[in-house]
């Protein structure tokens, strides 16, 4: 196979006016992926830095290309560390996408997995397990989920590391027809590659998800109410804004996640409160939250240390 | 004028043409699924053209999107049986085909002997005709080639 990236149009071969790269970068269409990529996914400026990265090398390898220069496609194996809820498996589920419209991927499907989907219950189960799972992974981009419970140095009937051995083989040998991205919390990740060498020099990038600030949560809450067809009226942002201030301070804070979960909960209370009406409800009425909605939540209640639920 | 004279097995498509490469074979997958069939790979050592059920390398692999892991399977197919001919298929199932679209072998034994003509006399001296692979004749599955 060869290693051409022919996804992206540009200048056409053979011309003789040498393009420059940030006319290139307009024409292939690049352009447009990175601002969908920073309009639809809020903060994460260390994983949009890197996608810049790999795009900038996607062009100027065309245009090494153009002068007959060497131009192989990077390692792409990468691994997501960070808290909870803070976007690595969408981040991934994008990444899947963005590779194939840059061309390092042929067809840009993402195939997510945890242990159990690539580790076996008896002998000789495991590697066909994964053999399959990396069957229909090619092409595309296979997602490890919580990749650090492969390897269980405790327990020696542990088929994990045979698991490892097979995805090892196959991201040093098939690197073209497959990008491998593990994902879990980073404390846990490092042992993992601390134990496992062979997998940490196969993986190029390491990329933190750092935790979400106050104003990035509240974009991300104004994204979600956008594509659920609702708004906040003003004072209801203001409520919200103290939420959010109050719940972070909160033990068990999931992020984006538990912003998702409040805004359920908030739909829940907005339902609640226009069910008894006893006339017809207004578009206005229907897709509009109040600050009653949001502050009849227990965190503006309690400010127990010891509140583990969330609401 | 004979255009094989029976030294190599003319099964399938491309048949007739040499060997197909690595690249090639992708892209014929490729065109497989592209149109949603399902591919599977069979192997055999037993040549007889009425030999219609190969013995099957695993399911057939209706969920794949890639030629990359056809390929893989493939080439493991070849390092398990590198003395018998194998197979790729593709079976279509939009309703009212339901049955095999494509064919092709992928691998064949490095010495192929041919077919011989078994002829049987009758009631009244009347003949019948088959034939028989020399490879196969008597021999069990697995010493044939």
């Amino acid at each position: 196979m060869d290693a051409a990236h022919p996804a992206i149009a540009g200048a056409p071969a053979g011309s003789n006016a040498p393009v420059a790269p940030r006319a290139l970068f307009e024409s292939s269409g690049v352009k447009a992926l990175l601002d969908k990529l920073d309009a639809e996914l809020i903060g994460l400026a260390p994983v949009k830095g890197r996608i810049r990265d790999v795009a900038a090398l996607l062009l100027i390898d065309k245009l090494r290309a153009e002068q007959g220069l060497q131009s192989t496609p990077p390692s792409l194996h990468m691994s997501f560390t960070g808290n909870p809820g803070t976007g690595k498996t969408t981040v991934a589920m994008r990444m899947a996408e963005v590779l194939k419209q840059l061309g390092y991927v042929r067809k840009g499907h993402l195939v997510a997995v945890t242990r159990d989907d690539l580790v076996g219950q008896f002998i000789g189960h495991t590697a066909p397990k994964t053999k399959e799972v990396l069957k229909r992974a090619m092409g595309g981009v296979l997602f490890i989920d919580e990749a650090y419970y492969l390897y269980r140095p405790e327990n020696e009937r542990d088929y994990g590391q045979e698991a490892i051995e097979i995805l090892l083989q196959v991201m040093e040998n098939q690197r073209d027809d497959l990008v491998v991205i593990l994902a879990g919390y980073k404390d846990r990740m490092d042992t993992f590659f601390g134990s496992n060498p062979g997998m940490a020099s196969r993986i190029a990038h390491h990329i933190d998800f750092p935790d979400y600030s106050q104003a990035e949560l509240m974009q991300i809450a104004q994204l979600m109410l956008g594509g659920l067809n609702y708004r906040f009226d003003a004072d209801a942002e203001g409520a919200f804004a103290k939420y959010v201030h109050l719940r972070r301070a909160q033990p068990h804070f999931a992020n984006a996640r538990s912003i998702r979960n409040a805004l359920d909960r908030i739909r829940l209370r907005h339902a609640t409160r226009l069910f008894g009406s006893n006339e017809a409800l207004s578009r206005e009425q229907l897709t509009t939250l109040q600050a009653e909605d949001i502050l009849a939540s227990r965190v503006f209640g309690e400010r127990s240390k010891e509140a583990t639920h969330e609401h | 004028m004979m255009t094989n004279t029976g030294q190599r097995v003319t099964q399938g498509q491309f048949s007739f043409l040499p060997a197909l490469t690595d690249a090639q074979i992708t892209k014929q997958i490729e065109y497989a699924l592209g149109k949603n069939y399902a591919v599977g790979i069979e192997y055999t050592d037993d040549p007889h053209p009425r030999n219609t059920y190969w013995e099957m390398y695993g399911n057939p692999m209706f969920d794949l999107k890639d030629p990359a892991g056809i390929l893989m399977e493939i080439n493991a197919c070849r390092k398990t049986f590198p003395n018998h001919y194998i197979r790729v298929t593709a079976f279509d199932s939009t309703q009212g085909v339901e049955s095999v679209r494509m064919s092709f072998i992928v691998n064949r034994p490095k010495d192929e002997p041919g077919f011989r003509i078994v002829r049987t006399e009758g009631a009244g001296r009347q003949m019948h005709y088959s034939i028989e692979s020399y490879a196969v004749q008597d021999r069990s599955e697995g010493t044939r080639y």
